[in-house]
């Protein structure tokens, strides 16, 4: 429903972006969860006792490649909204009570979220490549 | 805290109105200051202050300075183009380009505090309202003390923090970030002091009546002197056992709580009293250390520290506490030269 191309904007298209934001999100805690939790561990001998952590560097093409989908599906949404806001002929603020500029104007916030979304997901992104290991 | 003991304070607890004050005073120095830097993260993480400090202002400026000029400015308004470009360039592109280099910089900030500490490890669990230390070297030996943490320069050291009874957290501000102490949970805390010197630590975390009063002491030493000095106490020196004071400490079962080496006394409930002599200051960082202070807090422990889990030893004559207290600060054997200043520290 969400993930889908369409004619006319509405307010799935609208969702788009910031769901896809969302799934990136969890998709990346879990993928570092579940590697945290797999190859790391405790040690019980000398001479380092205590909690060992594993590196994230296994983990680092996963997020590459579920980056690269969710920056992907963001263009995507971003390009339909521009198509729907009538790829930027006529300004703003689009709040004639008519169904052309109902459509501008979803097209136009929809193009913002995604700007919006896509720099979150490349934040989102950054600390697997940062941030070494699981401590 | 001055105000606690210094104002209508009882009669024994009139000279500690004078020790709160220079407390305050020495508050205002640099020894628990977060900007006056003595470690390594407290360094770094004192420029990032700095950094956003100066970048806060200038931004501030341009926006005071943007609004004067839009509510000030005659004539024609810019075109609608002209506006869009700017809001898009000032609003949007440039702060995200400033939050990203900012996210940039403190991601790759964080493994480098976090990297491991070298061999010595220090493990710290904090009860209401003191410090238990135990310095645990590489070859399995335990070195015993409360209230007071020394540190090489220059090199990492691992701190394991627990707690026994409430949260409390483990604050050095010129050397670190803050840390909590949670009971069931181990934490770790590497800290790296830069430049030698005595700081003041605080329990950042309230824990009860007396939690302001607990604070602790940390001397930074040369990395050569620091291993003279924990070498000399692996077997911990013991104190003379002619005195009165040895036997009236006995005698006043102050040995069910508290451990002194070298004596039946091995008690876990209070600090550890072995190496008392040379610490700077008693009762977790908040009364320099010498013999008038130490007769009072025995004898007024729930006065001075509200909460306490030790009694007051109101029965004891000054005389009888000033024999303790005599006791518990004669030099040991191989504890020359120590500081325990009968000044303030
Ligand atoms: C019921 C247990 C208990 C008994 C008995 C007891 N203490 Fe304590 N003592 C403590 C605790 C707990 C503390 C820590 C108080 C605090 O700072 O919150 C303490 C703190 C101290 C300190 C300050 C230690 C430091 O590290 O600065 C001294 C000195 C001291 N006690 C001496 C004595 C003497 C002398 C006696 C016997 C007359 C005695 N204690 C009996 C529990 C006890
Ligand atoms: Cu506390």
């Amino acid at each position: 429903m969400v993930l889908r191309l369409r004619e006319r904007a509405d307010l799935w298209s609208l969702l788009m972006p910031p769901t896809i934001w969302a799934l990136h999100f969890l998709f990346c805690y879990l993928v570092a969860a579940v590697t945290c939790a797999r190859l790391g561990g405790v040690t019980l001998t000398k001479p380092n006792p205590g909690a060992s952590f594993a590196s994230l560097e296994s983990f680092q093409p996963w997020v590459i490649g579920g980056t690269a989908v969710a920056l992907a599906l963001i263009a995507i949404s971003a390009w339909q909204a521009w198509r729907h806001s009538g790829f930027g002929l006529e300004d703003p603020p689009h709040d004639a009570a008519t169904p052309e500029d109902r459509q501008r104007f979803l097209g136009y916030a929809t193009l913002l979220l995604s700007a919006l979304s896509f720099v979150s997901v490349i934040f989102i992104a950054l600390p697997a490549f940062l941030i070494l290991d699981c401590r | 805290m001055t105000i606690v003991l210094g104002f209508s304070a009882p009669r024994p607890l009139r000279g500690l109105g004078a020790a709160g004050l220079a407390l305050i005073l020495a508050g205002c120095s640099g020894r628990q200051s977060a900007l006056d830097p003595a470690g390594h993260e407290a360094r770094v993480v004192g420029d990032l202050f700095w950094w956003m400090l100066i970048a806060s202002v200038v931004i501030w400026a341009l926006v005071m300075a943007f609004s004067f000029y839009a509510s000030h400015r005659r004539g024609e308004p810019w075109s609608s183009r002209a506006a869009a470009r700017v809001i898009l360039i000032c609003g949007a592109i440039l702060p995200t380009l400033l939050l990203a280099i900012l996210l940039v910089f403190g991601l790759r900030l964080m493994p480098m505090l976090r990297a491991p500490g070298e061999e010595l490890r220090i493990a710290v669990e904090g009860q209401q309202f003191w410090w238990r230390v135990t310095y645990e070297l590489p070859d399995g030996t335990r070195v015993s003390s409360a209230n007071e943490v020394r540190l090489p320069r220059g090199r990492r050291t691992e701190f394991v923090l627990t707690a026994q009874d409430v949260i409390h957290s483990f604050w050095v501000p010129p050397l670190a970030g803050k840390m909590d102490l949670i009971p069931g949970m181990t934490n770790r805390l590497v800290l790296e002091p830069e430049r030698t010197g005595r700081f003041r630590g605080a329990c950042a975390e309230f824990c009860g009546a007396s939690h302001a009063l607990m604070a602790l002491d940390i001397e930074v030493m040369e990395p050569d002197a620091f291993e003279a000095w924990l070498q000399s106490r692996r077997t911990p020196p013991a104190p003379p056992r002619t005195e009165d004071g040895a036997a009236l400490f006995l005698a006043n079962g102050c040995g069910a709580c508290h451990t002194v080496a070298g004596t039946e006394a091995a008690g876990r409930v209070g600090p550890d009293l072995t190496l008392l002599s040379e610490r700077p200051s008693i009762a977790a960082g908040i009364l320099p250390n010498n013999t008038d202070n130490l007769v009072s807090f025995i004898r007024n422990t729930r006065d001075i520290k509200p909460g306490a889990r030790m009694p007051s030893f109101a029965m004891l004559s000054p005389e009888q506490a000033a024999s303790i207290a005599h006791w518990l600060l004669t030099p040991r054997s191989g504890t020359a030269g120590t500081r325990r200043a009968d000044a303030t520290p």
